[in-house]
């Protein structure tokens, strides 16, 4: 009797309500049964469900995602494997990609953020490269709501003791506070990974009757249906979904980590592919599916941790540090030695084969078997209809109210919850461990050494939700670019990103018209900027009860400094040092940080970016910290000039004289607004003229903003500010928020 | 010299040791699998920072009963150098060759940041390139770094000069403020009774390379060297 028949002969009718709570339609039921052309069981049920969700198949945003710039001289692997990967020279490549953990961080913060670290670091691993550092996005909701402080503690506890054990330095990332994200909390973590750029591995399992290979923790109840889950909306009901949520063990991945680097170094594995969401069953059909065979597994020799699992339980399973291998024939036993070495289950489940079947055993039983691309290619492609919102008026800096002093203004902002620093959060992150961590969390990019050389990897996380919300389009934009901008500030030459694109659900028009704008926007920003996307990942369905968090796309950049020595860093260093400023002034003040905070209000258009502007910006500034030029370096982001100028100031405790700005626009437009494309530069006085040379050639304006030295920020017309009160000011919010528990 | 570094299988700062020591020594140190009840003839045994067997117990008393510590003790005892960095003074302490434990640090949060220490003694292999009184500037990085012992214990400490480093301000003033994990006294680290085992909470090998912003730590290094060579 064929698998196929003895599967159709255990199928019981299924219900509606059971194909419904596999969140699969009525008219992907139908399709099911057509791929198929039979009734399917229960397993065979389950498999499909995790395949064709949202979080696996990628339904809504596959159309869109095609239009983002995936190329480039530098890339050697862009979206479609574990991870993206660019080349370094010298024979080294950069593997890294970012990844989302949202749904499970909000359930249950502590083991749901740090899944997502252990998660997005086998992912990195699988292909061959050691992480070298971890980022992360974080996006919480108001500082006032009653869930924020449990789930701030948690997620970076969680994010924290995954990454030190692993021994992997966390070494910056980003944090919001927003209302919006109240009942929707973001956690994206990204790694990087470096690795011989002959020695990268991947998932296609090209070959028949080779072996499948089961490697790491044994298989439990937990995480089952993660990815059905993370592709619905949230309710009420939602906290009972905290079963689903899979429990982390860095240790055993510690083990992983070394087993799987210790194997790689041999010529034994043919394709390696961890297992993630949707476990087994994703893992076992991506690797059939691109190695163009078809694959066969006795669930029977998978090791499990609980009694009784039966197969449906075993293929839909989360749980954490497993990984799937097809290995070269004949390399089970120098496998084996080596996971045996490291105290791990090792065990061959299956072979590859020539039917282009999934086809799973249990028991003697045939549980499934299903055509590979009714999974993997038959998914429905959704073109969902989509809806642009309407455009927010610009808003003119006169009609934003000044406030009664600008350094009293300025001191707002710094110990807002906006601006505060994130000192709390990246303490209780290793952020040395390895030893290359060359600039440390706080300035505008984190750089790792390349171990054993003198290149730097520069890594940025960035995306300004309040943008995105007002306009998805020029807030993507913005996102790229600060990016960009944020590498260019360190002296890096950026090579290409990783996006984690959160939003709503895609069923709604709007939210859809959101994913479109964003898509559209990056794809803009990206082109223009030679800055491709590498990997990715989509978070649809975040929100609750019909409230959507804002459009965030957020990106990881990576970008390469050839040397170390010339890195330029954002602490001001010397007493008579010019402090200037590059780039255009219209003190755009809609969407800005001084809006929000010093007016309650938060309306109008997000600054609009230019994208040549931002290249001839970022490209003189390179330019310049390569010369020597420069003596330190800060992008403009939120809060703008002034805010810049104090990070400086704090990071390298020295005061500025500002001069007063002219009067062309009101003060406060010039010291908060938040036009892009700009950088505050600090310069020995006889750099000036070199600096300004060099600015008239890229046709990038300079204005001098004042000099360096002292202990205090001081301005014409204003009581001084001393770097006392303004560190006190930057430093207290979050410590006190969260000892207010 | 020949040195040897531990290995544990969650062991994660075994290479950042092992490159410290290479860069003072001139040659790589002998990495010594966990598993392995045999140790090379060693001039230094290193136990390094990480979290040996996952530290689900209590940190470092996993590895304390691993196999080549048994060999390590021996050694320790017969008056082999031993330095135990991070979690490798959990192992020291946890193995009986120092005197203590350490604790769940006061905030109960994990801490990761440079901290000043004041060198209370300068007559041992580890620490000769320092002067007494110095302050020096290590990184901490722990969640179970708050060294505790009873008062008699102490105050033998104490009495015994066996206080390696103390928690301090640039002053080099001993103070509550500049305790980062309410160790007693502010211990950071600490001999045994013939000051050949030295166990610390900080980190001397992640400032021991100018491209890190500080080398304070490679005077460690140094010191065994010129002592052990």
């Amino acid at each position: 009797m064929s698998g196929a028949a003895q599967a159709t002969r255990q199928a019981t009718s299924l219900s509606d309500e059971l194909i419904a709570e596999h969140g699969i339609s009525r008219e992907e039921y139908a399709r099911l049964l057509e791929e198929l052309g039979r009734e399917p069981t229960l397993t065979e049920l389950g498999i499909f469900s995790v395949m064709w969700s949202e979080h696996c198949s990628y339904k809504s945003s596959r159309v869109w995602l095609k239009k983002l710039p995936t190329t480039g001289p530098q890339v050697i692997q862009g979206p479609g494997e574990n991870a993206g990967v660019v080349d370094l020279g010298d024979g080294q490549a950069a593997v890294f990609k970012m990844e989302s953990h949202n749904h499970p961080s909000y359930i249950e913060p502590y083991q749901g953020a740090a899944t997502g670290v252990g998660g997005i670091m086998r992912d990195v691993f699988t292909m061959g490269a050691r992480p070298v550092a971890n980022m992360n996005a974080l996006r919480f909701g108001a500082p006032e709501h009653a869930k924020t402080r449990h789930l701030v503690s948690g997620v970076v506890s969680g994010i924290g003791d995954y990454g030190n054990c692993m021994g992997v330095p966390t070494v910056g990332g980003e944090t919001n506070f927003d209302a919006r994200y109240n009942d929707n909390i973001l956690v994206n973590a990204m790694t990087v990974g470096l690795v011989d750029a002959n020695r990268i591995f991947t998932s296609a399992a090209k070959g028949v009757g080779l072996p499948v290979v089961y490697v790491g923790s044994k298989t439990g109840r937990d995480g089952i249906h993660g990815a059905t889950m993370a592709s619905a909306e949230f309710d009420e009901a939602s906290e009972e979904k905290r079963p689903t949520v899979q429990v982390g063990d860095p240790f055993t991945e510690k083990l992983l980590l070394e087993a799987c680097l210790e194997l790689m170094a041999e010529d034994a594995i043919v394709a390696i592919q961890d297992m993630g969401a949707a476990g087994l069953t994703s893992s076992s059909v991506e690797m059939a599916d691109k190695g163009g065979v078809g694959i066969d597994l006795d669930l029977d020799h998978v090791p499990t941790r609980e009694e009784g699992m039966t197969a449906y339980e075993m293929l839909l399973s989360e749980s954490q540090e497993r990984m799937l291998m097809v290995l070269k024939p004949g390399a089970e036993p120098i496998a084996e030695r080596i996971f045996t070495k490291w105290d791990l289950d090792f065990a061959v489940i299956g072979q590859t084969t020539e039917s282009g079947h999934l086809v799973v055993r249990h028991g003697g039983e045939v549980k499934a078997d299903i055509p590979l691309p009714a999974l993997a290619h038959a998914a429905p492609i959704y073109e969902r209809p989509w809806v642009l919102r309407e455009k927010q008026p610009m808003i003119a800096p006169e009609d934003v109210k000044a406030p009664n002093s600008i350094l009293g203004a300025l001191e707002c902002l710094m110990g807002s919850a906006h601006l505060s620093s994130r000192r709390w959060i990246f303490e209780q992150y290793d952020h040395m461990v390895m030893a290359d961590t060359v600039q440390r969390p706080g300035g505008d990019a984190a750089v790792v050494r390349v171990h054993g050389t003198k290149k730097g990897l520069a890594i940025s996380c960035d995306v300004t939700p309040r943008y995105c919300a007002a306009d998805p389009y020029e807030g993507a934009k913005q996102a790229v670019a600060e990016c960009w901008r944020n590498l260019t500030a360190v002296g890096a030459q950026p090579l290409a990103i990783t996006d984690c694109m959160n939003f709503g659900s895609p069923e709604r028009p709007e939210i859809m018209g959101e994913f479109v704008g964003a898509v559209e926007g990056m794809a803009e920003a990206c082109a223009a900027l030679d800055f491709p996307v590498v990997s990715g990942n989509v978070s649809l369905y975040n929100e609750t009860n019909g409230v959507a968090i804002p459009p965030t796309p957020a990106i990881g950049g990576v970008g390469l400094i050839a040397d170390i020595a010339d890195m330029a860093r954002i602490a001001l260093k010397h007493g008579g040092d010019l402090l200037l400023l590059l780039g255009a002034e219209t003190g755009h003040l809609g969407q800005s940080t001084y809006m929000q905070v010093m007016t309650d209000r938060l309306e109008g258009a997000p600054p609009p970016v230019d994208l040549a502007a931002e290249r001839r910006t970022g490209d003189l500034v390179r330019g310049l910290i390569k010369a020597g030029a420069l003596s330190a370096v800060h992008d403009v982001s939120d809060g703008g000039v002034l805010v810049a100028i104090a990070e400086m100031a704090l990071a390298g405790n020295l005061g500025v004289s500002l001069e007063a700005a002219p009067d062309r626009l009101p003060a406060h437009a010039r010291w908060f607004g938040e036009d892009q494309a700009r950088y505050v530069v600090a310069a020995a006085p006889d750099k000036a003229d070199a600096i300004h040379k060099a600015a008239a050639v890229a046709d990038v304006p300079v204005r001098v903003l004042g000099s360096v030295g002292g202990d205090m920020i001081t301005l014409p017309g204003e009581t001084p500010l001393s770097l006392t009160a303004l560190k006190a000011a930057h430093g207290e919010w979050l410590p006190r928020f969260m000892a207010n528990g | 010299m020949k040195a040897s570094v531990i290995v544990f299988p969650g062991s994660n700062c075994d290479r950042d040791a092992a490159v410290a020591l290479e860069a003072a020594l001139g040659h790589a140190p002998i990495m010594v699998w966990h598993g392995d009840s045999e140790l090379p003839n060693s001039d230094l045994i290193l136990l390094p920072g990480g979290f040996s067997y996952g530290d689900y117990l209590r940190s470092g008393a996993m590895a304390a009963h691993s196999p080549v510590m048994r060999e390590v003790v021996r050694r320790a005892k017969a008056g082999t150098p031993v330095l135990g960095i991070c979690n490798g003074f959990q192992v020291l302490t946890e193995s009986g060759l120092l005197p203590g434990v350490l604790m769940r640090n006061a905030s109960l949060r994990f801490i990761c940041k440079d901290v000043l220490l004041k060198v209370e003694r300068n007559d041992t292999a580890f620490a000769r390139q320092y002067a007494k009184g110095d302050v020096v500037r290590f990184p901490i990085a722990h969640k179970d770094g708050c060294y505790f012992a009873d008062e008699a214990t102490l105050d033998r400490l104490e009495g015994e000069n066996r206080v390696a480093f103390r928690y301090c301000d640039a002053a080099g003033a001993v103070t509550e403020e500049a305790n980062p994990n309410g160790s007693r006294r502010n211990i950071a680290g600490i001999y045994n009774e013939t000051g050949t085992v030295l166990g610390l909470m900080p980190h001397p090998e992640r400032l021991a390379d100018a491209a890190l912003c500080g080398t304070d730590g490679a005077k460690m290094f140094a010191s065994l060297v010129e002592t052990l060579h």
